[in-house]
Formats: structure tokens, C-alpha cells, sequence
């Protein structure tokens, strides 16, 4: 107070209504940035009400219990991690070490790993057309993801492989490379900012995290299709103009390991609804 | 950059605080070597190996101590070339488009730019500049009127040229792209966006 004191008279006066001028354009920047939201959401409403994610849910009900690939049999004995044919909770505890394959696997390597040996099919065949709208990968984890709706995500750290995962999985959330020297921190370690009027999660804060791994797949409005996590964070890593990671390759499982640490405890509402 | 080595030539005070340990860098670097097996030796070098500086604030999870800060400004600071004809103030209706810009550089069967896709700044991704625009990110500072508050003089058009050019020669691990450094744009590029910024005609200061 002595060194405002200190100050013209005018001077005080020229500096509060400069303070008061920024104190309104933060106030109008705020009320528009409210007004964008608002309608994002409106339009989240209203499709609440019919998913389109929900036909997904139904095409993948029934590429798991129709006889495919070469052997002729279903995905109903298909270990998810919790035994044979066990739906129920799977997708909630999955990336998990699998000792049958040597590996920690997300739901889609889960899938493919059953559909190669179970169906018989090439890893080829199991993806195919993972990059369009509506394809079998998409539908089949759509519809393991809704057994789990209701239930807690819970990442395991049992297995020292999938310790290690998520430790790798956090280096690599870090890791910059590339022309724009992006990380997924970059976007996603810090509160409240946007892309544009997208807004970000902050994956380093536990409750921005559950808000956004609860809603996985999600029909995502703007692609007019349903994306799997696994989905999101290719195309992620393709924005931040690298090469195309490999499908079910071990950095997007490690990615999706932290991730799903970062979100312990979330309660699912899979199929959910992005921009 | 051969991370391990790197890493292993740093000063050993610094180590300790690094946010992740030396082994889980390796594993991580080990990683993604297995999980882009299509890219070329071209695509990993230019695309997914780090330089010096991108390994440094990944390891520091972009908050490094005073020393590798120092070294990052200072190094940062090194290779700054500017436009030909020596002008920083460019065309600021050329920087305009450039802040709107946001395709370009994108590569694999996924989704691929268009070979001949204008590359831009996509400024308004992450910042806030001329009002009419409302779909403007946060990521960054707001940039309205920041001509109005910087002063549109050669000193100001000297700082704005360099930190677009490399924003971690002020701020090391900085989010923003270092756009000069990586040649991502071009000098004269540059000097159209530092018009944009700080040129009284432009919206930005209207």
C-alpha cells in the first residue's frame, strides 16, 4: 500500500481502469467460450438419446457369436482376461498381462489374438477396414465395452509387465519428437484449454482423466463414426504428424496402460459421445 | 539421437532430477522402435527420433532444472536466420491466413495430406487473436491487441521474429513449436505472422 500510495493520483486512477478493462474483456472472453460449450453439449444431449454407437453395440453382438474365419467357431470362448467367454467387467480391467500370449494386450489385441487362434484368421484379416467407419474391430470392441458399463476401470499393476507398461506408458505421454515437437502432454497436462472450441482432458488430473477414458468408444460426432481408444490415439499420433503407428503395437497399449491408471476408479458409460 | 548415450553424457547432478529413470527411457525408446514398423529410416530420423533438446524436456517432463534450462535457451538461441531482405515486419494479411492454417506435414495411408498442402502456423489452435474469430484454442496466451501492448517498433518485431522462430530461446520446453528452428516455416513466413501480431492495420490490434 505505501509504494501505491506513493503514486500520482492519476496514475492510480489510469492503472484501475486498465484493471477493469482486462477484468471485462476476461469476463466476455469467458461468457463466449460458455456459450460455445453449451451448445456442444445441447447437441450431446439430444444424441444421448439414440447412440448411434448402439447399432456398433449390436453388429459386434453378433460377429462375437457367429462362426467366422477358416475354423468356423465363435468368440464365445475368447478369454478377456477374467476366463473363457467372460464379458462381463472385461473391458474395465483391460491392457492386461496375458500369459498365453507373452504380452500385456488391450481389448483390440485381446481380440485379434482370439480371433488368430480361436478363428483362425491372419491378423490382416482380424483388423480389416480398421480405419473406416463401422468396421468389425470397431463393432466387436463396442460391444465387449458395454459389459463393463457401470464398473470401475481398474488398471492393473499386479504383473510386473504391466508396472513397466505403465511406466513406459507415462515416458512415452511425455516423449517430443517430430517437426512440431509434440507430446501428448503438449495438449493434455494441463486444466480447462481447448484446440480451437475442443476442449482438452487433462490426463494428469485424475478426475479429467476418468471424465475421458469413461466415455470409450465413443461415437465421435465429427468423423460421423464410432473410435475405439486404440482408434483416437493413432490418429493422435498421426496429427502430431508422425508415421502411423502400428495397429495394436505395444506403444498405443503402453499409452493406454497410463492412461487407464490415470483414470483408476472411473465408472464407465461406454459407448459415450466426442465431438 | 542416441537417447541412452545422451543421457549418459549429461552432467551427473543433473540425474537426479530427471522425471523418468534412465532404464524406463531406454524401454520406452525400444518401444517405439517396435511399434512403427512402417516408417522408413527417413520417417524415424526426421518424424520420431528426438534431438537434444525434444529428449531434454521429455526426460524433465518439460519442468528441467536451472542447468539443462540454461543449456536449452542457450542452445535455442543458435542457427537464427532472418528474411533476405532483412525485413521483419512482413504482409500481415499473409500472416492472417497463416494463423488459420492448420493442414499440412501429415504423412502415412491413414490420412495423408494432398502432396502440395500448405503448411501454416494454425496460431489460433491454441491462441486467442483477433476477436472476430471465436474459435480460437487456449493452449497458449491470448494475443489480442498484442501489438497494442508491445509497440509496433523494430526492437518488438525482433523478439516477436525470434520467439516465433524458437520460443525456447525464452521459455525452455516451452508447448509452442519451434517453427523457425524446425523449419517449419520460413523466414518470410515468420515475418508475416510478426506483421500479424504487431501491425497496427491488422485485427489483432483493431
Amino acid at each position: 500500500m505505501r509504494d501505491v500510495a506513493r503514486l500520482k493520483p492519476r496514475a492510480v486512477r489510469w492503472v484501475l481502469a486498465c484493471a477493469c478493462a482486462l477484468l471485462g474483456i476476461a469476463w466476455a472472453t469467458a461468457a463466449d467460450d460458455r456459450r460455445a460449450l453449451d451448445e456442444i453439449q445441447k447437441y450431446r444431449d439430444m444424441l444421448k438419446d439414440g447412440n448411434p454407437a448402439d447399432l456398433m453395440e449390436l453388429k459386434g453382438e453378433s460377429l462375437w457369436t457367429t462362426p467366422r474365419g477358416p475354423k468356423q467357431v465363435t468368440l464365445e470362448a475368447c478369454d478377456l482376461g477374467l476366463g473363457p467367454g467372460v464379458l462381463e467387467g472385461a473391458y474395465a480391467q483391460l491392457p492386461r498381462w496375458f500369459d498365453d500370449a507373452g504380452r500385456v494386450l488391450d481389448t483390440e489385441s485381446r481380440l485379434i489374438h482370439c480371433m488368430t487362434t480361436l478363428q483362425g484368421m491372419t491378423k490382416e484379416e482380424a483388423i480389416q477396414g480398421w480405419t473406416r467407419p463401422g468396421s468389425d474391430m470397431e463393432a466387436l470392441v463396442t460391444f465387449v465395452a458395454t459389459k463393463s458399463r457401470g464398473l470401475p476401470i481398474r488398471a492393473s499393476q499386479a504383473h510386473p509387465r504391466e508396472a513397466e507398461m505403465t511406466a513406459i506408458g507415462e515416458t512415452l505421454f511425455f516423449r517430443r519428437a517430430g517437426p512440431l515437437d509434440f507430446s501428448c502432454a503438449t495438449c493434455h497436462s494441463q486444466d480447462a484449454r481447448r484446440i480451437r472450441l475442443q476442449e482438452l482432458p487433462n490426463f494428469l488430473d485424475p478426475a479429467s482423466a476418468r471424465e475421458s477414458m469413461i466415455q470409450w468408444p465413443a461415437y465421435r460426432v465429427s468423423q460421423s463414426a464410432v473410435w475405439t481408444l486404440e482408434r483416437r490415439l493413432i490418429d493422435c499420433i498421426r496429427q502430431m504428424r508422425a508415421p502411423d503407428a502400428e495397429y495394436g503395437s505395444d506403444a498405443i497399449i503402453a499409452l493406454q496402460v497410463y492412461l487407464q491408471h490415470q483414470a483408476n476408479g472411473g465408472v464407465l458409460e461406454a459407448p459415450g459421445i466426442k465431438r | 539421437m542416441n537417447l541412452p548415450g545422451l543421457l549418459g553424457g549429461l552432467a551427473l547432478a543433473a540425474l537426479p532430477a530427471l522425471a523418468a529413470d534412465v532404464d524406463v527411457l531406454t524401454r520406452a525408446e525400444d518401444t517405439m522402435r517396435r511399434s512403427f514398423p512402417a516408417a522408413t529410416e527417413e520417417e524415424w530420423r526426421t518424424r520420431l527420433a528426438q534431438d537434444e533438446v525434444q529428449a531434454l524436456c521429455s526426460a524433465h517432463h518439460n519442468t528441467p532444472p536451472p542447468d539443462i534450462a540454461a543449456r536449452i535457451v542457450a542452445q535455442s538461441r543458435e542457427g537464427i536466420r532472418y528474411p533476405d531482405d532483412g525485413k521483419l515486419l512482413g504482409n500481415w494479411k499473409e500472416g492472417e491466413k497463416l494463423a488459420s492454417i492448420g493442414t499440412g506435414g501429415h504423412i502415412g495411408k491413414i490420412q495423408p495430406d494432398r502432396p502440395g498442402t500448405r503448411r501454416g502456423g494454425n496460431c489460433y489452435a491454441c491462441h486467442t487473436m483477433a476477436t472476430k474469430e471465436v474459435a480460437a484454442g487456449n493452449l497458449g496466451p491470448s494475443l489480442t491487441g498484442y501489438g497494442k501492448r508491445l509497440g509496433n517498433t523494430p526492437e518488438s518485431a525482433r523478439f516477436v521474429y525470434d520467439k516465433i522462430w524458437n520460443a525456447q530461446a525464452f521459455a525452455p520446453c516451452s508447448h509452442m513449436p519451434r517453427f523457425g528452428t524446425n523449419g517449419w516455416l520460413t523466414p518470410e513466413e515468420i515475418a508475416h505472422t510478426v506483421a500479424f501480431l504487431l501491425d497496427p492495420e491488422s485485427p489483432v490490434n483493431r
